[in-house]
This record gives C-alpha cells, sequence and structure tokens, in this order.
C-alpha cells in the first residue's frame, strides 16, 4: 500500500492543536485530546496507542524547546497522519538527535524525567513512516504517519 | 486484581481519586522516565515512580492507567494531585523504595494468577 501524504480526499478528520512552547503544565493535553478523538472514532487500540506515543513525545519537544507549536492531525481510510511544526531553534545534526541518548536537555527537564534521548526515537520507531527537516533558527517539522490496520476490511 | 487490594495488602495512603480504586490492574511498570514509560507501560498497569509532578498524570491518563504510586514516602506536588482528582486517577504512597514495592506487587499480581491456574 502506498501511504500518501497530501491526501485531501476521504478524510475522515482533520483539525490543528496548538501546543505553548515552555510550558510544562500544559504538557500532554494536545496528544490527550487527540487520543480521545481517535478513541472515538473507533480506531484500534494499537493505533491509538501508538498514535498517542508519537504526540506526547512531540508535544514534550514543542513544550521543552521551541517557542510555540501546531499539531496537525488528518485521518482518512488508510492512515493517520500527524504532523507537528515548531517555531523553535532547529535542530543542528538531525543524524545525532535522532540517536537514542542524546539530548540536550537542561537540568531543569531532565529532573522531570525527561530529556533521556528517547523521543525522537520512539517517534520514529512506533511511526509507520516517519520524517524529519529542521531549519537553524526558524523551527522543525516532523511527520508521522500510522497506517490503519486492514484486517477488518478483509 | 483492583487497586483496592494491592492498597489493602501493601498499607499504600490514598492521596487523591478514592472512588476509583477499583480500578482493574492488569499488570506494573516501574520507572521514573517519562518517554521510557510512555513507550513500555500498558492500559490498566500500575505505575511506580518517584516523579511527584503534574506531568505524571498526563502520562497515567494518556496511558490509562490504573493508577500511580509514589515510592520512598514521596508526596505528590498539589498540582498534580488537583490534576489527578480531574482525571480521576488515584494516587497511593508507600514508604517502601521502588525494588521492594515492584517485588511485592509482581507478587500480588502473580498470585492472582496462580489461582486462576489452580
Amino acid at each position: 500500500m502506498k501511504i500518501t501524504v497530501s491526501s485531501t480526499e476521504n478524510n475522515l478528520y482533520q483539525d490543528s492543536f496548538d501546543i505553548e512552547g515552555g510550558n510544562f503544565n500544559k504538557a500532554g493535553i494536545v496528544s490527550t485530546s487527540i487520543k480521545s478523538i481517535l478513541k472515538q472514532m473507533g480506531l484500534a487500540a494499537e493505533v491509538v496507542r501508538k498514535c498517542a506515543i508519537v504526540c506526547y513525545e512531540s508535544e514534550i519537544n514543542v513544550v521543552s524547546y521551541a517557542r510555540k507549536g501546531v499539531v496537525n492531525l488528518t485521518v482518512n481510510s488508510e492512515t493517520v497522519l500527524i504532523e507537528v511544526v515548531d517555531e523553535g531553534p532547529g535542530i543542528p545534526n538531525i543524524d545525532q538527535a535522532m540517536q537514542q541518548g542524546y539530548s540536550t536537555a537542561d537540568q531543569k527537564i531532565r529532573e522531570m524525567g525527561f530529556g533521556a534521548g528517547m523521543g525522537l526515537h520512539n517517534i520514529k520507531s512506533y511511526s509507520d513512516a516517519f520524517n524529519i527537516s529542521s531549519e537553524i533558527g526558524k523551527g522543525t517539522r516532523l511527520l508521522m504517519t500510522i497506517t490503519i490496520s486492514n484486517i477488518d476490511k478483509k | 486484581m483492583n487497586l483496592e487490594t494491592i492498597v489493602k495488602e501493601l498499607n499504600l495512603d490514598v492521596r487523591c481519586a478514592p472512588e476509583n480504586l477499583k480500578n482493574n490492574v492488569t499488570g506494573g511498570y516501574t520507572g521514573d522516565l517519562l518517554s521510557d514509560v510512555i513507550a513500555n507501560s500498558r492500559e490498566g498497569y500500575v505505575w511506580i515512580t518517584r516523579q511527584v509532578h503534574q506531568n505524571i498524570v498526563a502520562v497515567a491518563s494518556l496511558k490509562d492507567h490504573a493508577g500511580i504510586i509514589l515510592i520512598n514516602s514521596c508526596e505528590p506536588t498539589r498540582e498534580t494531585l488537583e490534576k489527578a482528582n480531574q482525571e480521576k486517577i488515584p494516587i497511593m504512597v508507600s514508604g517502601l523504595p521502588a525494588f521492594e514495592l515492584t517485588g511485592k506487587i509482581y507478587n500480588l499480581l502473580g498470585k492472582k494468577d496462580y489461582t486462576k491456574l489452580l
């Protein structure tokens, strides 16, 4: 099956959610909303679980490093697309940032149990397709695709 | 097994959402790194941690944990309690360190399965 990124047809759901950078009091709110929406749509538990993990990790990254960000959620009959675009410092070396255990988090973030260098790695491993791009001084864009199981359709 | 049984057996102090102690416990996960807990814990698990800040409630809520148990008599912050009450996530406190508490809960949950086999 080919995964199309720019699908505008047959979208079952489309919405955007704002994330406030630096505000750990609100961290997780967007992910929790998205998870409830996907659950209510009746998607398989494993699909919802994968989406919740990649959403939460992306949200924490925006809160930890960026000024602000937005999550664009698109659900069609075959995939859940989660795009996270932030306005932030950008990532100088993406290969390094993707390595498990690598983190630039400060002490405050680490004390809360974040910044273990697992975030981007988790996002990649729980996505069926993953794309990351970043521009220094502007921000970072993540695109995660989670495939909806076709078992029911067979 | 539900949380209420674990609370009674291990003499835990319940700090919030007592109305949800009937939550069924399907397993447990011990950890203080939130990314690790997010990736590896499952729905219905009890989460054992020493993190006390409000972000633990978002994690537990997102993962549909049965509840959170804080180790070494660590107390949740006021914001954590407020959020946990809103989200109806029970938070309990134990005087035991993580290793001992995890072992005891593991045995309790195992005992249930063993009885089933008999």
